[in-house]
C-alpha cells in the first residue's frame, strides 16, 4: 500500500505492508532517534507526534498515518537542543537511551501546558521509563528549564 | 505482534459489520491490546473514517464515539464536571499520555478486561453500549456478556443527578491496578442510592448496590464502615501476581468505605 506522510515538514511516500508499524516507517526514512525500548506499549521511547499529539509509534499502523503529519526529534532539533542542555546540566542521564522519547514527550507537555506544576510534570511523563536514573535529575532539569524560560520572558 | 494480511478502512458501519463476520477479521481500535497477541488477522477493520471519534454532550446525556481516545475522555470538560473529576482519576494512571492518545473507548469497553479502570468507571454510571445489531444494552448487561462479532458504535451516559468517586490501588505507577473502585451516589426523590463497581478483582468488574439500605440515615462513618464490610463479604476476589485474594478483599472494604465518606463530604479519610 502506498502511503504519503508529511514527515518533519517533507512529504515522503513509501510502500508499506498492512502491518508495518509507524516506528519502522519513520526509521526507514532516516529518523533513527525513534527507537524500540519495549514493544509492549509501556516505555515511551518510540514517542512521535501524530498530528501534533504524542503517540507511541510502535503501536500505530503506518497506514493510519497516511495523509497525516508526523514529527520526530529530527524535526525539532532547535527546540530539543535548548531543552536537552538543561537535562545534561543536571547529569540526569546515564546511558541516554530513554532520551529521545523523554524529550519528545516533554516538548508535548510544554505545548499543552507551558507552566506545569511538579505533579503535572510527573503525571505527563509517567509513560517515559528510564532504567538508569531515578528521574530526580530529569525533574530538576525541567524545573531549571522553566525557570530560564521565565527569566527570558518566554513563559 | 500480530500479523495483518489486509487493512480496510471501513466506509460504513454496515461494511465494518459485514467484514467482521469473518472469524479471521478484527476491528482495530487503538490496537494496543490487539498488538500484544500473536495470531494472524486476515482483515484489520479500521473505523477511523466514520466520524466516531467525538464526544457529544446534550442536556440528558453524553454520547462517546467508540473511536474517541481515553485521553479525550480524560480531558472532556463536561464529563469532568459531571463526575467531579472521577473520570480523570480513573484514566490518568493508565500507562502514559502517549498511550492514552491511542487507546480507544470502544476497544476498552469491548475488551471487558478484568483489570479495566475504564469499565469500572462506566459501570458506576448510568451508562449503555450502543451496538450496531443488538442496539442499546446496559453497561452492566454488556459487562457480564460474552464476546460476539457485533460493532460497538457508542457509549451513552445518562446524566442522572449524582456524585462520583474513583480510586485504584497500584503496586507501582502505570502498572495494571491491583483493585479498582468506582462509586456513585444517585440523588433520587426517596433519598440517595449508592452504586459501586469493583474491578481488577482480578476478574471483570462487578456492581454492588446497597440493597439492604445500610446507607440510609444515621452516622455516616459507622454506615460507611458497615457497608465496607458488607462489600468485602460479597465481592468475590482472587489471587494473582499483583495481590492475594485476602489483600484484595481488604482493599474492597477500605476503598468502598473511603468512597462513601468522600461523597458524603467527610474530610480526612
Ligand atoms: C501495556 C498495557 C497496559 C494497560 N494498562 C491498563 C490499565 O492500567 N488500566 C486499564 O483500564 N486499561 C489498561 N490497558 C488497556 C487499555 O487501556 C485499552 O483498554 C486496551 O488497549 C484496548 O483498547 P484499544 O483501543 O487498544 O483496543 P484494541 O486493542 O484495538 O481492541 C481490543 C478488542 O476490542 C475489539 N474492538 C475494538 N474496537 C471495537 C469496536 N468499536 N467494536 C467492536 N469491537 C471492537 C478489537 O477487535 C479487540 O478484540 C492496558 C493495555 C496495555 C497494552
Ligand atoms: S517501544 Fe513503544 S512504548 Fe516501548
Ligand atoms: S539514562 Fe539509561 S534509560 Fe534513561
Amino acid at each position: 500500500m502506498l502511503i504519503t506522510v508529511n514527515l518533519n515538514g517533507k512529504m515522503v511516500s513509501g510502500d508499506v505492508e498492512a502491518d508495518t508499524l509507524l516506528i519502522d516507517f519513520v526509521r526507514n526514512h532516516g529518523c533513527y532517534s525513534v527507537k524500540r525500548g519495549c514493544e509492549t506499549s509501556n516505555c515511551g521511547l518510540c514517542t512521535v507526534f501524530l498530528e501534533d499529539r504524542p503517540v507511541l509509534s510502535c503501536s500505530v499502523l503506518a497506514v493510519r498515518a497516511d495523509g497525516k503529519k508526523v514529527t520526530t526529534l529530527e524535526g525539532m532539533q532547535e527546540e530539543a537542543a535548548e531543552f536537552g542542555a538543561f537535562i545534561a546540566d543536571q547529569g540526569a542521564e546515564q546511558c541516554g537511551f530513554c532520551n529521545p522519547g523523554f524529550v519528545m514527550n516533554a516538548m508535548a507537555l510544554f505545548r499543552e501546558n507551558p507552566a506545569p506544576g511538579e505533579e503535572e510534570i510527573k503525571e505527563y511523563l509517567a509513560g517515559n521509563l528510564c532504567r538508569c536514573s531515578g528521574y530526580e535529575g530529569q525533574l530538576r532539569g525541567i524545573l531549571a528549564f522553566m525557570e530560564w524560560r521565565k527569566k527570558e520572558g518566554r513563559l | 505482534m500480530i500479523t495483518i494480511r489486509r487493512y480496510k478502512k471501513a466506509e460504513s458501519i454496515e461494511e465494518a459489520w459485514q467484514l467482521n463476520q469473518q472469524k479471521s477479521s478484527r476491528i482495530i481500535g487503538g490496537m494496543l491490546w490487539l498488538k500484544m497477541g500473536k495470531g494472524t488477522v486476515q482483515t484489520a477493520i479500521d473505523l477511523s473514517g466514520l466520524s466516531l471519534d467525538g464526544i457529544e454532550e446534550t442536556e440528558e446525556e453524553f454520547r462517546v464515539g467508540c473511536m474517541a481516545t481515553l485521553r479525550q475522555l480524560e480531558l472532556h470538560e463536561g464529563l469532568g464536571t459531571y463526575t467531579g473529576g472521577a473520570m480523570k482519576e480513573a484514566l490518568r494512571h493508565i500507562v502514559g499520555v502517549q498511550f492514552r492518545n491511542l487507546a480507544t473507548v470502544g476497544g476498552s469497553i469491548f475488551g471487558r478486561f478484568g483489570f479495566s479502570d475504564v469499565l469500572t468507571m462506566f459501570l458506576a454510571m448510568d451508562s449503555y453500549v450502543e451496538l450496531y445489531k443488538a442496539g442499546v444494552v446496559s453497561m452492566r448487561e454488556f459487562a457480564g456478556g460474552g464476546y460476539d462479532r457485533d460493532v460497538l458504535v457508542r457509549i451513552l451516559v445518562r446524566k442522572q443527578p449524582a456524585s462520583f468517586h474513583y480510586s485504584s490501588v497500584r503496586n507501582s505507577q502505570t502498572d495494571f491496578p491491583a483493585l479498582t473502585c468506582a462509586a456513585a451516589r444517585f440523588e433520587g426523590p426517596a433519598g440517595a442510592d449508592y452504586r459501586f463497581a469493583i474491578g481488577a478483582r482480578p476478574g471483570r468488574a462487578v456492581v454492588i448496590e446497597d440493597s439492604g439500605r445500610i446507607l440510609s440515615g444515621g452516622d455516616i462513618r459507622e454506615q460507611a464502615r458497615a457497608f465496607g464490610e458488607y462489600a468485602a463479604a460479597h465481592v468475590p476476589t482472587g489471587s494473582n501476581m499483583r495481590g492475594s485474594a485476602q489483600y484484595r478483599t481488604h482493599l474492597v472494604k477500605v476503598l468502598t468505605e473511603r468512597a462513601i465518606l468522600q461523597m458524603g463530604g467527610e474530610a480526612g479519610c
